[in-house]
């Protein structure tokens, strides 16, 4: 047992590693898997670039069905026996230790890996740079998906799941989960609002629908406004982006000096920025891999240089925040703090940067997909982790690790969303008519 | 240039939509960032508290570790197993008394014991990080949890600086939070805390946390060899109803060490009291942004967009959908 406990950071990072390889294996297989790719054109993008091949390619279609199905099959039966022997029949929780994985990973890394969903639509259509059109109906698909399954993970590891609503109505101001609650509610909403106009575009097809229902008007309604809806949504993820940093500035006795901060809320959202830009060049590459289309080069070139920048701000504000705490020296102590912190800086925003600022990297798609992946992968679920997780072991002890059923339930989620996205990508126009702009 | 997909096909009512536009992110703000600033002024959960809270006073020089208060409690609140003396905090027991050997410089073995519970601090993180107020102040002063508003999302046990709030990880759908609730109702019937009335040594004393903290200071006084110069929730995390005198440091007898006299609330409060001024910076920002580049782009697009767009808007929508994929 103590030997698995010493070995929390390498399981962190193999976590880490492991959700990122399944969402790339994922999203590859699956969607090749469930969209119709017979017929149409073979003939993959202009570039040289090929995804890690895992040896689930060998296998033949029936096992990755399976594959799939048993990954889905064990999550259900996994929150199946929550609700029926509690929370603690299924995690490695404890007083001592009550928030795990399914906070640290599933809610707090989810919804930052969302955030593309309000840095493309702003860059689109508040900053009105409208060659990035093509990017938003995909980001605010995945978006919204990471939504969703944050809330639905949410649903699993509350207690009373029952009382979700209740923030809504007994207003905590000083709460910053009070407020991470109603935000996540109301920018959900937003999200399918915006979403909506793809769904009507196609529902709109349908005579016998468009007769008697105002889906035309609505339709028109939505592209007027929808301004609106974006502005809000950059109101919406501002707040509670931020607020899921401010979650920790409640314990300053508990979580280590390396992250605990005041400006956790400010950093939590401007790694949001840049994963936001991080997660759209993985979601596009993934995509025009999976739907062999086209990729964006120029485009998501552009989306590396802004992160670039954003890494650069979010460095310099981290130091100048350690530096003007007197923190800076706990990272040349050898600890498991600081080695967890070098990772998280090093691989997920130094590294990165560098690689995005330089021209031959932003020219190769396989480049430009590492460096984003390592964003996310490091920069932001280590991140996370590390302040929910790993930055709380000096106080509480090494109690936690987590249990293989918290692992399938997070796999499960993710796998879920992958699926929904191929699903929901190949029978509505989530992607712009290449016809379009070829004809 | 074709207009792009979602880009509203303007170029016709510019001024008026983008006027609207204006306006309703303008109120919207407004509206909100109003709601907040109002609400964070009269949220601090310390408002109203008084010195004359009620408070209980843990003498630890006075405790002999024979647990009639745990019993006590466990009896009051219809916990389980109430013949046996618990040994931490938990779904079972809102108060335990933790027993620690010492050793003197002189190589004797001292034991100590020191009943534990919530602290029912003047500022509590609990009431806090409450999302719903399922833990609140009672009007009488006691912190206190009411399960039928509680989500289970554990923020409280986060939040405690002394780990108090316990949760029942076995029950799949209706799980607790347990704590100690100083018998409020008790109190309100004008008689002690349960676990004070059971207490054969005095070494609990119950009365309101401005006589007992005299007390305190009174006994230290009066026997500075005995006590050690600290009273424990004078001053921890911004004052705590429950308050201990001892002979041996607290840090030694397992109390957290270093806690500061600040509140934790009053650090959340920076971040949250900015927020109204974030709702409306953020919404003027994205707002005022919005209308610039949308003037922009349509003075500097006009020809070509007039152009582009010269089709008129499609009488059925489902024309200008893109077809299959
Ligand atoms: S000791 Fe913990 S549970 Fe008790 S009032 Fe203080 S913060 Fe709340
Ligand atoms: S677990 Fe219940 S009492 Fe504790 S913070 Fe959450 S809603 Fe409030």
């Amino acid at each position: 047992m103590n030997a698995l406990i010493a070995a929390m950071p390498a399981i962190i990072v193999v976590l880490s590693f492991g959700i990122a390889v399944l969402f790339m294996a994922g999203t590859r297989y699956a969607v090749y898997l469930l969209v119709d790719h017979r017929g149409g054109t073979q003939a993959v993008a202009s570039d040289d670039f090929v995804l890690p091949t895992l040896p689930m390619r060998m296998l033949w279609p029936l096992g990755r069905t399976l594959v799939l199905l048993s990954v889905l099959t064990i999550g259900a039966g996994i929150v199946l026996w929550r609700f029926i022997y509690g929370i603690g029949s299924v995690t490695n929780l404890s007083n001592a230790f009550p928030w795990g994985i399914w906070i640290g990973f599933d809610v707090m890394s989810g919804v930052a890996l969302a955030a593309g969903a309000f840095v493309i639509a702003a860059t689109a259509h508040i900053l009105r740079m409208e060659r990035f059109e093509p990017l938003v109906r995909p980001a605010i698909l995945t978006g919204l998906l990471g939504y969703l399954l944050v809330v639905a993970g949410l649903l699993v590891d509350l207690g009373r799941p029952y009382n979700v609503w209740r923030p809504l109505v007994h207003w905590q101001i000083h709460s910053p989960l009070w407020e991470v609650g109603c935000c996540v509610a109301t920018y959900t909403t937003v999200l399918f609002i915006e979403f909506l106009p793809v769904i009507l575009e196609r529902v709109n097809h349908f005579k016998p629908v468009t007769s008697r229902l105002p889906t035309v008007s609505l339709y028109k309604l939505l592209r007027r406004v929808g301004i609106v809806f974006v502005v809000l949504g950059v109101v919406l993820s501002t707040l509670h982006q931020s607020s899921l940093g401010s979650l920790w500035v409640l314990v300053p006795t508990k979580l280590h000096p390396l992250w605990y901060t005041i400006y956790l809320p400010v950093f939590f959202w401007i790694s949001a920025v840049a994963v936001g830009l991080a997660m759209t060049i993985v979601e596009s590459t993934l995509s025009s891999k999976a739907f062999k289309r086209g990729l964006e080069l120029p485009l998501l070139a552009a989306l590396g240089k802004a992160a670039a920048v954003v890494l650069c701000i979010y460095l310099a504000a981290k130091a100048a925040d350690l530096v003007a705490r007197g923190a800076w020296p706990l990272l040349f102590q050898p600890s498991l703090e600081a080695a967890a912190y070098w990772t998280e800086i090093g691989l997920g925003v130094i590294v990165p940067a560098i690689l995005f600022m330089l021209p031959g990297v932003r020219q190769r798609p396989w480049l430009l997909f590492t460096a984003a992946m390592m964003v996310v992968v490091f920069g932001i679920v280590m991140n996370r982790l590390n302040v929910s997780l790993t930055g709380l072991l000096a106080y509480t002890g090494l109690i936690y690790t987590p249990a293989w059923t918290e692992i399938a339930v997070s796999v499960a989620l993710v796998t879920l969303g992958v699926i929904a996205f191929g699903l929901i990508a190949k029978y509505l126009p989530v992607f712009p008519d290449e016809n379009e702009h070829h004809a | 240039m074709k207009p792009t997909r979602i880009a509203d096909g303007s170029n016709g009512s510019l001024t008026r939509r983008d006027f609207l536009k204006r306006v309703g992110a303008g109120v919207a703000a407004a509206m909100a960032a109003h709601a907040v600033a109002g609400a964070v002024h009269t949220a601090h959960a310390s408002e109203g508290v008084t010195e004359d809270t009620p408070a209980v006073l843990i003498d630890l020089t006075r405790c002999i570790g024979c647990n009639s208060c745990a019993l006590a409690c466990k009896a009051e609140n219809n916990l389980p197993n109430p013949e046996s003396a618990p040994t931490g905090l938990s779904n079972e027991a809102f108060t335990f008394v933790s027993t620690i050997q010492l050793e003197t410089p002189e190589g004797e073995t001292l034991t100590r014991h020191a009943k534990r519970q919530c602290m029912h601090c003047l500022n509590p993180a609990c009431v806090s990080a409450c999302p719903a107020a399922a833990m609140y102040r009672s009007p009488e002063g006691p912190i206190v949890y009411r399960a039928e508003r509680c989500l289970g999302c554990r923020y409280c046990q986060i939040a405690c600086p002394f780990d108090v709030p316990a949760f029942d990880w076995g029950n799949p759908l209706t799980p607790v939070i347990s704590k100690c609730w100083l018998c409020r109702d008790r109190l309100n019937a004008g008689e002690q805390p349960a676990c004070v009335a059971a207490c054969p040594t005095g070494a609990l004393r119950f009365g309101t946390r401005r006589q007992l903290l005299a007390q305190a200071h009174a006994l230290i006084a009066s026997n500075p060899d005995r006590y050690v110069d600290h009273v424990f929730g004078e001053h921890e995390v911004g004052g705590t109803s429950m308050l201990y005198v001892s002979d041996i440091p607290f840090a030694e007898l397992g109390f957290p060490a270093d806690l500061p006299h600040s509140a934790p609330p009053e650090e959340t409060a920076k971040v949250m009291e900015a927020l109204p001024a974030v709702i409306l910076g953020m919404g003027a920002l994205a707002a005022g942004t919005a209308t610039y580049t949308h003037r922009r782009s349509a003075a500097h697009d006009t020809p070509h967009a007039r152009h582009g767009a010269a089709e008129p808007p499609p009488a059925d929508a489902s024309t200008s959908e893109r077809e299959e994929l």
